[in-house]
């Protein structure tokens, strides 16, 4: 099963190669990781999608505690949480086929970033079912290159998972 | 006061209490060791990093107290990987220092530039570069804090030429500040509870007690355990010494080379009580049979070792003294006479021994050692069948008494722990339990041990082979002995060359008369002991095997 850890950090160089590091060499599966500062320049938060059972989620988590410079770390899957992800696809869009990709890009709410006489960037913001359905739908006109940023994840209310 | 970095470093090495430092000089940390040259800190020149940070763990292990090393930058660092390696494969409180390129070369892949603190990330409880010298006296603060509080572990602090020899005002850091590190030492009493509970309902409990017993120093509240609950206690590699060897209670070692009345009370246990250790694989043999019938009560102050290897129906996170005495609280005197009976039978059948056929044998060395020392020497190892022996054969009735790789199993460990040992020790007999394999890997280190006047006793039981390497060829690669014959020095002229003392033992008539002339010399000693060639350690469990089915 695929858990969602929200991970609080001191904001040093290395922390990053820290965790990564740790992930690789205990043979734990990364599906993304995506990194930022927080409200408090001190801090960053990791969200961190894993793919394991309950076991080694355990263990992923107690040993990411382990590390010196982390602060909190909590499975949020199970919990109320907003998850975001963001895509910047560049698409085929020649002139015949722009409307029909235009149209689709509306349909899903996202943007368009940037144009040439041949592509289009189109800008995705949404839930991981949301972000893959836009790329299965741009695909039929070809899809030139893309990035990702993996998942951000916050839990919904009033908790917050902070340094105190 | 306006001091360099070198100065700031050794000021708080003063203040944390730090006697000896294990090292060796080169360019990257010419600052700091310009300001050795004046200070008040001993500093041991070792002729290897690698010996420098295995002489610093000894002296931890011996002594409780963090163990500090110092190298160079680039191969200086690096050469003390596999010490820091072990330091942390063992949880012991090591700190090592390195010296780095100045900042403005850091990344240029400058001369002797290695990245040490990347390197040496899954090997240590943490690490630090310190990049402004401002930061040095607070970072060496955190370092020692790390390293020896909670579960201790290695830590490195790499600092820049340009660093080290910076000036700045110094003030000594009185507060460590790591908002990430909060190390739990008191147990929750609700799990305490259901220990207790747990307890109270066996019928066939067996403690299990690793390096966190000594770690902690909760011997006392271990024996009372014990002796309150009347169960049997058996100790990984790591354990011994941590609960007395002599104790009627004692199973002795348990797992791979372990006692067979060990291995078969913990296979028929209704209950294991695993406190401070990880269980790793030389404990438990193949996992799915491991202690089949017992429910599992496991304490350790790290809460990633529990549920790690076995799954635990108590787990209880905290420091082993504090989480033992609380449950010593809540337990009444049970007597198990019916397991223990069972247990004595074992005893009696299955005793540790070995066949003494007139021939020169480890085992009857081991021995020897034990009764000229009154089992009161500090006794290191190297790694493989010789540790083992000492394992086995040398009854060990205090903690710190028994310094060994246990997790990392390095070769060539001992010979340098043993004189850290013995220089934290310095009126005690210490031995280095040695190979002629293993020696060889460090055995440079004797010109530290003449110069430092540190009368090391090395015993090499000397069978010309990679012993436990060639034991398992023996047992499962048909005796093809791939390049595990070894050809020797003359271990007496070696000793001799360094200006250290070597006898040579070849017969059992001979042991004692040479441990009495080895403890009584002033000088470091070799005793190369020729034993007979493919003696086995037994009784052993095949690898992947069930802990209850030995061989021998």
């Amino acid at each position: 099963m695929r858990h969602t850890l929200s991970v609080l950090v001191e904001n040093h160089p290395g922390v990053l190669a820290r965790v990564a590091n740790l992930f690789r060499r205990r043979g734990y599966n990364i599906e993304s990781l995506a990194v930022g500062s927080t409200e408090d320049p001190a801090f960053s938060r990791m969200t961190i999608v894993v793919e394991g059972d309950d076991r080694v989620i355990e263990q992923v988590t107690r040993q990411l505690d382990k590390l010196i410079e982390v602060i909190k770390v909590e499975d949020i899957t199970k919990e109320e949480h907003v998850n975001r992800e963001l895509a910047l696809i560049k698409v085929q869009a020649d002139p015949p086929r722009r409307g029909e990709v235009i149209q689709i890009v509306d349909i899903f709410r996202a943007h368009i970033v940037d144009v040439s006489p041949e592509t289009l960037i189109v800008e995705v913001t949404g839930d991981e079912g949301k972000v893959a359905a836009m790329i299965e739908a741009l695909r039929p006109f070809g899809i030139k290159e893309m990035v990702r940023t993996g998942k951000l994840a916050l839990l919904r209310g009033p908790r917050a998972l902070t340094a105190e | 006061m306006r001091l360099t970095g070198g100065e700031i470093l050794l000021k708080c090495l003063q203040e944390e209490g730090v006697e000896v430092v294990f090292g060796y000089p080169g360019g990257a940390v010419l600052p700091i060791y310009d300001a050795l040259y004046e200070g008040e800190i001993r500093h041991i020149l070792t002729r290897h990093e690698q010996a420098a940070a295995h002489a610093a763990d000894g002296y931890a292990r011996a002594t409780g107290r963090p163990g500090v090393c110092l190298a160079t930058s680039g191969p200086g660092a690096t050469n003390l990987v596999t010490g820091i390696a072990t330091a942390y494969m063992d949880s012991s409180p090591v700190v090592a220092f390195t010296g780095q390129v100045p900042t403005s070369l850091i990344g240029r892949d400058a001369f002797q530039e290695a990245d040490i603190t990347g390197i040496t990330m899954p090997i240590t409880k943490h690490n630090f570069l310190v990049k402004d010298v401002k930061d040095l006296a607070r970072v060496v603060k955190a370092a020692f804090h790390i390293a020896t509080t909670g579960r201790p572990g290695p830590v490195l602090v790499d600092i820049p030429r340009d660093v080290s020899g910076a000036e700045t005002e110094y003030e000594p850091v009185t507060e460590v500040r790591l908002p990430g590190y909060r190390p739990v030492y008191d147990p929750d009493p609700e799990q305490i509870k259901k220990a207790a509970k747990l307890i109270a309902t066996s019928e066939r409990p067996v403690i299990i007690a690793g390096g966190g017993v000594i770690q902690s120093g909760a011997t006392e509240e271990l024996v009372r355990l014990a002796e309150l609950i009347m169960a049997p206690v058996a100790t990984t590699l790591m354990g011994i010494g941590g609960f007395p060897g002599n104790h009627p209670l004692s199973l002795g070692m348990l797992g791979m080379h372990g006692t067979r009345y060990a291995n078969y009370a913990v296979s028929e246990s209704d209950l294991l009580i695993a406190v401070g250790t990880r269980l790793d694989d030389r404990i438990t043999g193949k996992i799915e049979s491991f202690a089949p019938e017992a429910k599992v009560i496991h304490i350790d102050i790290d809460p990633a070792e529990l549920g790690k290897n076995v799954r635990v129906d108590v787990p209880i996170v905290g420091d082993l003294k504090r989480a033992l005495k609380a449950l010593i609280e809540f337990l009444e005197k049970t007597p198990h006479p019916a397991w223990l009976e069972k247990i004595e039978t074992w005893k009696r059948e299955y005793p540790l021994t070995f066949e003494e056929n007139g021939r020169l044998k480890p085992q009857f060395i081991v021995r020897q050692i034990w009764e000229v020392t009154k089992g009161e020497a500090r006794i290191a190892t190297e790694v493989g069948q010789n540790q083992m022996w000492a394992a086995q054969f040398y009854t060990f009735t205090r903690p710190r008494s028994f310094i060994t790789s246990g997790g990392l199993g390095t070769m060539g460990f001992g010979f340098p722990a043993a004189i850290g040992v013995q220089v934290a020790c310095p009126e005690e007999v210490v031995f280095d339990i040695a190979g002629d394999g293993s020696i060889q890997m460090n055995i440079q280190e004797l010109a530290t041990a003449v110069s430092y006047d540190l009368p090391v006793n090395v015993a090499i039981l000397n069978n010309g082979f990679l012993g436990m390497v060639r034991q398992w060829q023996e047992l499962f690669y048909r005796r093809r002995y791939s390049y595990t014959e070894l050809y020797n020095p003359d271990f007496v002229k070696v000793a001799e060359a360094y200006g250290a003392e070597g006898i040579r033992v070849t017969k059992p008539e001979e042991v004692r008369p040479a441990l009495e002339q080895a403890i009584a010399s002033p000088k470091p000693v070799f005793l190369d002991f020729i034993i007979e060639r493919e003696e086995n350690v037994m009784p052993m469990v095949p690898p992947g095997e069930s802990i209850g089915k030995m061989l021998g």
